[in-house]
């Protein structure tokens, strides 16, 4: 089976509202988010999506 | 020599030249290089060739001579695959790919325009043994223009009209006009969209339209050729920064969204509105409806 879209990572600054197989990145700022999800971005190839200001997904398109 | 030559030489000339005529590398950049147009040539030559035979083996009564016209039509066929498979190939490499309607659709150009110069080189034989060199010439000229008229599609402004609009953010929501496009998380990426980002909406002038600017296909030809033609930013690595095109559910307008290197909103216009119609896309639900009135 060919997989369209999956969730590669999440970056959040509230641990307690993820859970789940993905990996879970833990920041204390939003700018430690901004910065980890930027870099999560180039190297999973995947786009950083905001679902709120405290949580960014990766996902592969 | 005997009295089929000079119509034999003449029906293979006019249809080799025919092939050339229609084998014109425009900014779709294809074929560009050197060795797929020879290979286009000798496929016309042997069209041509195909053509022109087919008369004198009427007359020699050889019916079944005709038989091999059956032949050059899996040929042909062959070269649609041909052309299907290269670009199918070619396409992976794309920053922004041309689509496989848009790659059927050239695939299909490429066949069709070889049984032109068939049909072509037969009919100027056919003029030269039946009446004479001039006529003969003459129905080269018609063949040589009805082909022309043949070949130019339609073009996307005939269909739609194209409005620059501008672009947003509604939170991390990025718009054209109210058109939603995406989910961009990251504010630098923000930025750089702002930034070389444009937005273009285009209206269906008719109800008929929205099917086939609806067409992914299609959607995805606008998106290739404009960035053929105008660059685009993005790299491998950048998946966030891709052009885009989405639909407004409500009323069948389209947003397109766009990421030029050279952001001149006039000559975007200008190539979005001289997109190709592709043939594979084009759909006439209005036709069912009138009818079943009538």
């Amino acid at each position: 089976m060919k997989m369209e879209k999956a969730i590669l990572a999440a970056v959040t600054t509230e641990d307690d509202r993820v859970h789940g197989s993905a990996a879970v990145f833990k920041c204390d700022t939003k700018e430690e988010m901004e910065a980890i999800a930027a870099n999560l971005e180039a190297i999973l190839d995947g786009i950083a999506h905001a679902l709120s200001d405290q949580l960014y997904i990766i996902v592969k398109h | 020599m005997n009295e089929y030559t000079y119509p034999i030489i003449l029906g293979i000339l006019v249809g080799t030249a025919l092939r050339v005529f229609m084998l014109r590398t425009d900014y779709r950049q294809y074929p560009t290089y050197l060795h797929g147009k020879i290979i286009h040539l000798s496929l016309g030559f042997i069209a041509a060739a195909l053509g022109t035979i087919a008369i004198p083996s009427i007359m020699e009564k050889e019916f079944t001579a005709v038989t091999f016209l059956t032949l050059a039509a899996s040929q042909f066929r062959e070269v649609r695959n041909m052309e299907r498979n290269t670009l199918t190939e070619m396409d992976s490499y794309e920053l922004v790919p041309r689509g496989n309607t848009y790659i059927e659709g050239i695939a299909v150009a490429f066949e069709s325009r070889n049984y032109l110069v068939i049909f072509t080189s037969f009919v100027v034989t056919l003029c030269y043994l039946a009446l004479n060199v001039w006529v003969a010439l003459g129905a080269a000229i018609v063949c040589f223009l009805l082909s022309g008229m043949l070949m130019s599609g339609s073009k996307l402004s005939d269909i739609v009209t194209v409005e620059e609009k501008a672009i947003s953010f509604d939170g991390a929501g990025l718009y054209v006009d109210n058109i939603y496009i995406m989910n961009i998380g990251l504010p630098e990426r923000q930025e750089e969209i702002m930034k070389y980002g444009m937005g273009f909406v285009l209206t269906p002038k008719e109800f008929s339209v929205r099917s086939t600017i609806a067409n992914l296909g299609q959607r995805q030809a606008i998106l290739h050729d404009v960035s053929v033609t105008l660059g685009v930013f993005r790299d491998s690595g950048t998946p966030a920064l891709v052009p885009l095109i989405k639909r407004d559910l409500n009323d069948g307008r389209i947003g397109v969204f766009i990421l030029p290197q050279e952001k001149d909103s006039k000559r975007a216009k200008e190539i979005i509105e001289h997109v190709p119609v592709l043939e594979n896309a084009i759909q006439m639900p209005s036709r069912k409806g009138r009818r079943n009135h009538s």
